[in-house]
């Protein structure tokens, strides 16, 4: 299994993640990869209403955001985010990876967009340089690109 | 039903299972059938709406489904209902979602909706116009029914854009 260096905070905390999915294995798949970057689990929701509710209740460090879920959709639920919290660092994740839904998410505030099934390699990229665009995160302790270790 | 719209499925397919399964999807059987849909075990139903109506429907035994589970939990999952159904639908999205991704690709345009358990014995017969294929894909962990019933409704945008007016 790949090795990665971990991605932590300005203050070399770990990274707090929220995780949005509907689908629980999806949400353990991803839960899984944060533990290989060395993050934390802030909380999980199945649907956007209840991610609105515990990005409120733990104010995370970024979000990894399904799009395609029962009674809130991800991009709905990025748009009344941001308009609360305009500096939440939100990356899509979903199966559905066409060019109008990617738009859809970026210009509701969503920072990133990554397709399913996820590549930890990939999501890993991402989320260096989601954090590294991200203040509290600027001189993270990351790996420079391509330095995971196989 | 048109091969342009089946091969996105194929690819989708191989492409997941790869990632997934750590093992691409080999095709076993295909066949068009006209006749009302009978799942062979456990069904996710992901229904399409846009340039393409329809629906997708991805189809596999319990047991199968726990072995899947396994491989995308990385351990050994217990056998349970919920278990099975959490697994059929993850797939169905996985599996519809990159081929309406490819479909896009295309250029057609149109909107998916969440997978819905499909637990009927019979039902969901296909449409006038529409009729179903039926792909049966084999992995390691046995056997996987794609079930795709989609007809046009509208002409793809670009098509649309070069028909030239009539004066």
């Amino acid at each position: 299994m790949a090795q990665f260096a971990a991605l932590l905070r300005k203050d070399n905390q770990p990274v707090r993640y929220l995780v949005v999915d509907d689908s629980v294995f999806a949400r353990k798949n991803l839960m899984k990869m944060i533990e290989m970057f060395g993050g934390e689990i802030a909380g999980e929701a199945g649907d956007g209403l209840t991610a609105i509710a515990e990005f409120n209740r733990t104010k995370p460090d970024v979000v990894l955001m399904d799009i395609t879920m029962p009674q809130m959709e991800g991009i709905e639920a990025v748009e009344r985010i941001v308009r609360q919290h305009a500096d939440a660092r939100i990356v899509m994740v979903s199966s559905v990876g066409y060019q109008e839904n990617i738009l859809a998410a970026l210009q509701k505030g969503a920072k990133h967009f990554v397709q399913k099934p996820v590549k930890p390699e990939v999501l890993y990229e991402i989320l260096r340089y989601v954090l590294s665009d991200d203040p509290t995160a600027a001189g993270a302790p990351v790996a420079l690109a391509g330095e995971h270790r196989s | 039903m048109r091969m342009e719209l089946i091969q996105p499925f194929i690819d989708a397919a191989d492409s997941v299972f790869s990632e997934t399964l750590q093992s691409p999807a080999k095709i076993g059987d295909l066949s068009m059938d006209e006749n009302a849909y009978r799942r062979k075990g456990v069904a996710a139903l992901i229904a399409i709406k846009g340039d393409i109506e329809g629906r997708v429907i991805l189809d596999l035994s319990p047991e199968v489904a726990i072995k899947i589970a396994g491989q995308l939990a990385g351990m050994e999952v217990q056998a349970t209902d919920q278990v099975v159904r959490e697994t059929v639908c993850e797939l169905a999205n996985m599996v519809i979602g990159n081929s309406v991704t490819l479909l896009n690709d295309q250029g057609f345009r149109f909107k998916v909706f969440p997978p819905e358990i499909h637990a009927n014995e019979e039902g969901l017969a296909n449409s006038v116009d529409t009729e179903a294929l039926v792909l049966c894909l084999e992995t390691p962990c046995g056997e996987i029914y794609l079930n795709i019933a989609m007809h046009y409704l509208h002409r793809r945008s670009r098509e649309r854009d070069t028909v030239p007016a009539v004066s």
